[in-house]
């Protein structure tokens, strides 16, 4: 019996087999994977739509190499494991000549080793952990590394003379604990002292607890590396228990429900993040607006990284003039002062991205641009 | 139940390694070990929750614990053994004794799971399996040494020549997992037709009156839950191997629910059913994918088709609404399974 | 000690949201024998019920670009009749649910093995949260303001009072103790509604025979609908009253609560009214505790999650009936 299963699930995955040598070639095939689904869908949704942007944007444009680039989007679900089983089927089933994703590094990590068991270049819109690159010299990432963000803000800090901070961690967030390690390591650097430290998990609600343990510390300032779903609901908590210390963050704070919950508890707080749409530059503004016309909102952070991974992957296409994998991925490497949405990109040796952060700062319910910080 | 066995795991076997040669790209590669860890999973979990009556909610939990167990073998202990040989024998052992340490491991934790469960029964159990399936992922994510959130590569694997190049390819293939698969089974099978096995069943049928019998009730509970989490272990470990990279939040509620679903869909008690269920369950959400991408269809429908949790809990209660022992389940099997003074209850 | 009373409030003011839940829980259980898995997905359904309502029903409160409701709407922002309204409301619209799904999902199989029953609860749990991911979206949303919520100086109220607690350092807001006063009524609400009515007495009946109870002229099908309608609409309730505290709701915010929840039933003796709303209220303290001064005692703060799961197990171990439970001996 069990053998006769056996091979009914062989024949079936033979049957399944031959549908795949049928696919047409006369497209340029990029693959996407994203969370389009699940826990972390609305980071996925965004560098979606900024990726579709480009990649319509240069459909119109003519294509590349003459021809039509067809963006082939599979979504992971926001779900461990599936990342390598969609990778596996864009590389082998759709042959596509490159891969754009994830934003979560956890997914980044997951697909990485595939495409560099395939040579098949992959280029990580907004995974900012430093190990994704590090898997092999096909993986490329378009944004900052968490080191350089959680510096960015030990010296922000600082310089605005908050030497006492507490920090409250995400733990169920590689982001979020990668951030707070360097942002800890930054401000011990520069002669600050960690006063707290205190946690919580992607999807708790209350943090009063943590906050009455953070508060009897009188910090100065209270970093909070987390996603802006739960930023919202601590600076509320705070300041119903009297905080009155700014909390500082990283980009994932950007998101569409953080000021509508958060409101007025956040005024006088700061993030780093990726770029900001009031920004005045003309490649921002021109991004901002082709991305309002088609999708009626204003676009975010993974929606520019989104957009500038598959522009990076694109004008590397047309500097290798093909799509050999090698010559394409020398190409990308080769990216240097490229005009993007998020700054000007440059990859170094470690394949990621070295340009300025962004610092803003919110009053009276809106973003507003503070500084730009060069690397 | 299956006859002749032995033979059943000696085809099964050598169908695994008859296997390795099939021309599989790597996409249809990935589902196939997909396949065959999901076998082991749901044969696994079938022993406790199908034919020894109890029922666990936390079997991504005995996974996790095998997984990781399995990964700080080839991760922490191999290369002090294996320097830098490339020799694949000594590669094959190395891994089988991550596998068994990642079997013995979930083990030893479904040992202190069925040990208190004794206690408890139906529903009281299912939770407290989720509890502690719970439990062991929040452990995990605040372990440093395993990486906690960040989750934990795996870089060993077999050296190989691939197109010209040479690469690691992972440790887990279809070989190894389909052979351990035709093992699982045959275990589950051979202890639950064996006049010892026959206990399990009694445990399900009646408990009352097996004890009455003289059956030792709590050793048959607590060995249900010690090899299913064992055979558990062993696919984490397959698991962990084949992705190169564990991350606590893939072992999470829901996967205990995919197992369940499996064993419940083919049949609990139905070793051939589940086998089936597994293997469907697991291509379902690659044919799913491509529903979805299919035009022609309504845009409506094509979402639906995304979003695969909405049909698995749908195939849930239509299932247990119309055919409570499974579609390939024994109809008599199931009606056995049900004492009747809890028939009568409400 | 002032960090320790604050810490006090803070876990009772969780207990008691995961009171409310419970109580919902163990009514269902304590008369069908049964953990409706669901619970805590109609409680999400209720939260979202609020989100939808408010807007229609209280004036200011519709959201920057979102359409304006059709017709002026009648109460004024931030009036308490407003607020009891869409409270009303969207337990209604709960019942309605929970009374649809024990019909169409749990009906069918009151005849069956209480596992099948349960698998069937599991499957509706997902099939709201997901269903739920379909139709509100995966963001989380802003649940609106019906009640402002400011902080409280003076207590009980600000003319009478006997403790100030600005001048203590004490951080109590209005939502705080809205939410203990709910469930304190609802508590006893529900103890009258169960000791001293027909219909109580019905499900009283139902709950320690169902067949000699359809033999003395019940309608069972009556009283186990009007049970599940009364369980979803507490439901409803506690999530109207979380989201006025949390004011983030999404689609898989019931999973966790709905857990603890039962968890807290489970501790007070699953069935037991009053043991739900105390193993609540503990299971929030412990929580607290645990992450204010757990480091002390070598558990980090992230281990909050699996606390309830520890308490659950503990218990199940030591006094599998609960707190307050009634042990049930097994008939043959």
């Amino acid at each position: 019996m069990a053998r006769n299963i056996i091979t009914l699930i062989a024949a079936t995955v033979c049957a399944s087999l031959s549908t795949w040598n049928l696919m047409a070639q006369e497209e340029l095939k990029v693959g996407e994977f994203a969370s389009l689904t699940g826990g972390s869908a609305s980071f996925g949704q965004s560098s979606h739509k900024g990726t579709a942007l480009a990649i319509d944007e240069i459909n119109n444009a003519g294509g590349l190499l003459g021809k039509k680039v067809k963006l082939i989007t599979e979504d992971d679900q926001s779900q461990a494991g599936q990342p390598a089983t969609i990778v596996r089927k864009l590389i082998s089933g759709d042959k596509v000549v490159a891969v754009l994703g994830e934003v979560a590094s956890s997914k980044s990590l997951e697909a990485a080793p595939i495409c560099q068991q395939n040579k098949i270049p992959m280029i990580s819109p907004a995974s900012t952990n430093p190990k994704v690159t590090e898997v092999g010299d096909y993986v490329f990432r378009v944004c900052f590394i968490d080191p350089f963000q959680g510096t960015v803000m030990a010296k922000f800090a600082a310089g605005k003379g908050w030497k006492k901070v507490a920090v409250l961690t995400d733990v169920k967030q590689d982001y979020s604990v990668g951030l707070a390690q360097f942002f800890k390591e930054g401000v011990s650097k520069g002669g600050g002292e960690i006063v707290k430290e205190q946690s919580y998990s992607t999807g708790d609600k209350d943090f009063k607890a943590q906050l009455t343990s953070i508060k009897a510390t009188k910090p100065e300032a209270i970093f909070v590396p987390g996603y802006y779903a739960e930023v919202a609901l601590i600076a509320r908590q705070a300041r119903q228990l009297g905080i009155k210390a700014p909390l500082l963050g990283g980009d994932g704070w950007v998101g569409e429900s953080l000021l509508p919950v958060g409101g007025a508890a956040l005024d006088g707080c700061f993030f780093s993040c990726h770029f900001s749409a009031d920004d005045e530059a003309p490649v921002v503004q021109d991004f901002v607006k082709k991305f309002r016309a088609k999708y009626n909102g204003t676009p975010d952070d993974m929606a520019a990284l989104g957009y500038d991974s598959a522009m990076i992957l694109a004008d590397a296409i047309k500097r290798a003039d093909g799509t050999d994998s090698a010559k394409l991925r020398d190409a990308i490497a080769a990216t240097k002062d490229y005009p993007a949405v998020t700054g000007k990109i440059t990859l170094n040796e470690q394949r990621n991205a070295t340009k300025s952060a962004v610092i803003l700062g919110i009053e009276s319910g809106k973003f507003k641009f503070v500084e730009s910080v060069a690397p | 139940m299956i006859p002749y066995p032995r033979l059943a795991l000696l085809a099964g076997i050598a169908f695994a390694i008859g296997l390795s040669w099939a021309p599989l790209n790597p996409y249809l590669y990935d589902i196939a070990v997909g396949i065959g860890i999901s076998i082991i999973l749901a044969v696994s979990l079938n022993l406790v929750n199908g034919h020894t009556g109890q029922f666990s909610l936390g079997h991504a939990g005995f996974m996790a614990v095998g997984g990781y167990s399995s990964a700080a073998i080839t991760n922490l202990v191999a290369p002090h053994f294996l320097g830098s040989s490339t020799s694949a024998v000594l590669h094959s052992l190395a891994f089988l004794s991550a596998l068994l340490a990642g079997g013995f491991g979930a083990a030893l934790a479904g040992l202190l799971v069925g040990v208190p469960s004794l206690r408890l029964k139906g529903d009281y159990l299912a939770i407290v399996t989720l509890g502690f399936g719970e439990i062991i992922r929040v452990v995990l994510q605040n372990t440093e040494v395993v990486g906690a959130s960040r989750g934990w590569s795996i870089a060993s694997g077999y050296a190989k020549t691939v197109n010209g190049y040479a690469t690691i390819v992972p440790y887990t293939n279809l070989a190894w997992t389909f052979a351990l698969a035709a093992i699982t089974v045959y275990v589950v099978t051979s202890l639950v037709s064996s006049t010892y096995g026959r206990g399990f069943l009694t445990v399900r049928d009646d408990e009352v009156a097996a004890e009455a019998m003289g059956i030792n009730t709590t050793r048959f509970k607590v060995t249900a839950f010690v090899v299913g989490a064992f055979f558990a272990g062993i696919a984490g470990g397959l698991y962990a191997h084949f992705k190169q990279y564990l991350n606590p939040s893939g072992f999470d509620f829901m996967l205990s629910v995919s197992a369940v679903v499996m064993v419940i869909l083919g049949g609990m008690g139905s070793t051939a059913g589940v086998i089936l269920a597994a293997a469907i369950l697991t291509m379902l959400p690659e044919w799913l994918r491509s529903v979805a991408g299919y035009a022609w269809l309504p845009p409506w429908l094509r979402e639906i088709a995304k979003n695969r949790m909405i049909l698995y809990s749908l195939l849930l209660i239509v299932l247990m609404l119309t055919r409570p022992q499974g579609l390939f389940g024994d109809v008599n099997a199931t009606r056995r399974a049900v004492p009747g003074r809890l028939r009568r209850k409400a | 000690m002032i960090e320790f009373l604050q810490q006090v409030i803070n876990g009772l003011s969780l207990g008691a949201i995961y009171a409310l839940i419970a109580l919902g829980y163990t009514m269902i259980y304590g008369v069908l024998r049964f953990v409706n898995f669901a619970h805590g997905d109609v409680f999400m359904v209720g939260s979202y019920a609020g989100f939808y309502l408010a807007p229609l029903l209280i004036a200011g409160l519709a959201a920057e670009g979102a359409a304006k409701p059709p017709w002026t709407p009648p109460f004024a922002k931030n009036s308490l009749a407003g607020a009891i309204c869409v409270l009303v409301a969207a337990m209604l619209i709960c019942a309605a649910l929970g009374i649809i799904i024990e019909k169409l999902a749990y009906r069918p199989l009151r005849s069956r093995p209480r596992l099948t029953v349960l698998i069937t609860a599991i499957g509706v749990s997902i099939f709201l949260e997901y269903t739920g991911q379909f139709v509100f979206g995966v963001d989380p949303r802003y649940f609106p303001e019906i009640l402002e919520t400011h902080t409280v100086g003076n207590f009980p109220t600000e003319r009478w009072h006997f403790l100030n607690l600005d001048d203590l350092g004490l951080a109590v807001t209005n939502v705080q103790l809205i939410v203990f006063v709910v469930t304190l009524l609802l508590l006893f609400a529900l103890r009258i509604v169960v000791l001293n009515t027909r219909m109580g007495m019905a499900m009283r009946a139902l709950s320690s025979n169902p067949t000699a109870c359809s033999l003395m002229g019940v309608n069972n099908d009556v009283v186990v609908s009007f049970t599940f309608g009364l369980g979803s609409a507490l439901a409803a309730a506690g999530g109207i009253l979380y989201a006025l505290m949390y004011p983030s709701i999404d689609p898989l915010m019931g999973v966790l609560v709905g857990l603890k929840a039962f968890v807290a039933a489970v501790l007070g003796g699953i069935g037991n009214i009053p043991g739900a709303a105390l193993g609540g209220m503990l299971i929030g303290v412990v929580e607290t505790m645990v992450v204010g001064y757990g480091e002390h005692i070598g558990i980090a703060s992230s281990y909050r999650d699996g606390v309830a799961f520890a308490i659950l197990i503990l218990i199940l171990l030591v006094k599998p009936t609960g707190l307050f439970g009634k042990s049930e001996r097994e008939k043959v």
